[in-house]
């Protein structure tokens, strides 16, 4: 049903450090490769390898530049991909009741067997988490990879979403937003997680760490080391002694 | 957003069906037997072309029926429901009128309260969008209610009520414009909302996520044709207003003149439809430094 739950037993999500990603696209090509493989249709590309790549990807990563007046520029990777919100408006838009937000767990899902392809889910995410598969012609998102976290058939390290497992920068934790000592309910209260585009009352579950202040980009630049000795001797204290003259 | 010729197309035709069934519902034009039967099909004809038309952009179709299922948030589901419920009722009313002589009149104001219900739920698929701010406005439900009724008002040769709903629809049409072109940034988004980098200083997309396209692109950042809005705009006004109601007012309304004005009407819809989605901007496209 495209009812949203009140309440969801537990939280699960992501916290997404962007202080410390370095933008390797490691995870949007783990996502790929497990996601293709796994829950549903596979992740399509056409014409893969001409001259007009196009592709079904459930996370991506863009890279933002923040620069004040006066300033130099900062950089920040930003990994982006389903934030698997509390009041998620393409859960409520759906009218084949394909989409669905788990009470169990707070996942949102679609059910392939049930979507038509009619891509309105897809135009009420402020985000761009949703992306219609161009063969499949149904609606493909971020799993949270369900079909690894209660997965017993692999070593309990595996069982984190494919991005999480595979970032090499340790920018990316999974865990319950509902439990107040869970990981990353700590990270949030410790670094000010954030949400993205609050205004729009989506209530985001997953949350974004904003970069570390750097000790140097407000202006103050360190002060020039003081010269040591103002007397110059040999060839280029002639030199200077002759110029001066001159 | 991506203005896919299929929406483009259900969303006027089947309106102007829904019209002309306000219209005949309230027992207008005056009329029996099988020219009331023609009317009738000509509405139903309308609105089933273009239900027909929307399926068209569906990546799955043979879902399609789930689509009834989903009344209670969704209002594509209502959409779909009302609809198929309008075209029942109309059949029925037009159905008596025309082959039993039996016009029932509250039968008819039902049909009509029912159309007007239809594109209503339309609308409300469009306005309903927080992430487009041009079309999450209250000139949305009323626009397309216009657009509906004033084609209906035509196709049925009411011109009198024709030229009230054309100056009406001009007008919020004008409005919705002004609006619209300040929506975005009245919205409070920005690429700074968008990344919570705000606090860092401006915020500018340094390298996009992928080099060549994606769906998000194609379907919600779409800017071809933006440079043509001006003239477009002045085309959809005189096509759907100006030129119909000079006609109207300078003309003896004959066949002729009517099917002139339908052509210069059913043009100058395309134009605004088009607009409707060439001009709105998804906030997705802050990620892409777009709009």
């Amino acid at each position: 049903m495209t009812q949203l739950p009140a309440t969801t037993d537990k939280k699960l999500g992501l916290v997404i450090d962007l202080d410390t990603c370095v933008g390797c696209h490691a995870c949007v090509i783990s996502c790929k490769e497990w996601n293709t493989g796994s829950y549903g249709a596979p992740l399509s590309d056409v014409d893969a390898y001409g001259a007009n790549p196009v592709g079904t990807f459930l996370n991506r990563v863009h890279s933002f530049e923040a620069k004040q007046e006066g300033c130099p520029s900062q950089t920040i990777h930003f990994p982006k991909s389903c934030l698997h919100c509390d009041d998620a408006p393409c859960v409520t838009v759906c009218p084949t009741g394909a989409s669905y937000k788990r009470s169990e767990d707070g996942i949102v899902l679609v059910n392939e067997d049930q979507c038509m392809g009619c891509g309105l889910c897809a135009w009420a995410c402020p985000y761009g988490a949703r992306e219609l598969d161009a063969m499949a012609g149904v609606m493909k998102k971020c799993t949270l990879c369900v079909d690894r976290i209660y997965n017993e058939n692999i070593p309990e390290e595996d069982r984190v979403p494919s991005c999480v497992r595979t970032c090499p920068a340790g920018a990316r934790h999974f865990g319950d937003f509902a439990d107040p000592e869970s990981n990353v309910s700590k990270l949030v209260a410790e670094r000010g997680g954030m949400d993205l585009m609050p205004e729009l009352g989506t209530s985001p579950v997953n949350k974004y760490l904003p970069p570390r202040p750097k000790a140097d980009v407000n202006g103050t630049q360190p002060p020039a080391l003081e010269a040591q000795s103002t007397e110059i001797t040999g060839f280029l204290g002639w030199l200077d002694r002759t110029l001066e003259k001159i | 957003m991506h203005p896919a010729p299929s929406v483009i197309v259900f969303s006027t035709i089947s309106g102007l069906g829904f019209g002309l069934m306000l219209f005949m519902g309230l027992g207008l034009p005056d009329v029996s037997g099988w020219v009331a039967a023609s009317f009738a099909t000509l509405a139903l004809g309308l609105a089933v072309i273009g239900l027909l038309a929307s399926t068209f952009h569906l990546g799955n179709p043979k879902n399609a029926i789930y689509a009834f299922s989903q009344w209670k948030t969704s209002w594509l589901s209502r959409e779909g429901i009302m609809a198929v419920l309008t075209l029942g009722v109309f059949f029925i009313y037009a159905a008596l009128w025309a082959f039993m002589d039996n016009r029932i009149p509250a039968l008819g104001y039902l049909a009509a309260a029912m159309a007007m219900i239809t594109v209503f739920t339309t609308s409300m698929i469009y306005a309903q969008l927080k992430t487009v701010p041009r079309w999450n406005s209250a000139t949305t439900p009323l626009l397309f209610l216009l657009y509906a009724s004033a084609g209906g008002a035509l196709l049925s040769n009411q011109m009198t009520a024709a030229l009230v709903l054309l100056g009406l629809l001009a007008a919020i049409q004008a409005l919705a414009w002004l609006q619209g072109d300040s929506a975005l940034q009245r919205s409070g988004s920005t690429i700074e909302t968008a990344t919570g980098l705000g606090g860092l200083g401006k915020v500018r997309l340094l390298e996009k996520p992928h080099s060549g396209e994606n769906y998000l692109l194609k379907e919600m950042v779409y800017v071809v044709g933006r440079k043509h809005a001006a003239k477009l705009r002045v085309l959809a006004l005189l096509g759907t207003a100006l030129v119909p109601a000079m006609l109207i007012l300078l003309t003896e309304v004959n066949h002729t003149i009517v099917g002139v004005i339908m052509i210069s009407h059913l043009l100058g819809l395309f134009a605004q439809r088009w607009l409707f989605f060439a001009e709105a901007e998804h906030v997705v496209g802050l990620y892409y430094d777009a709009r």
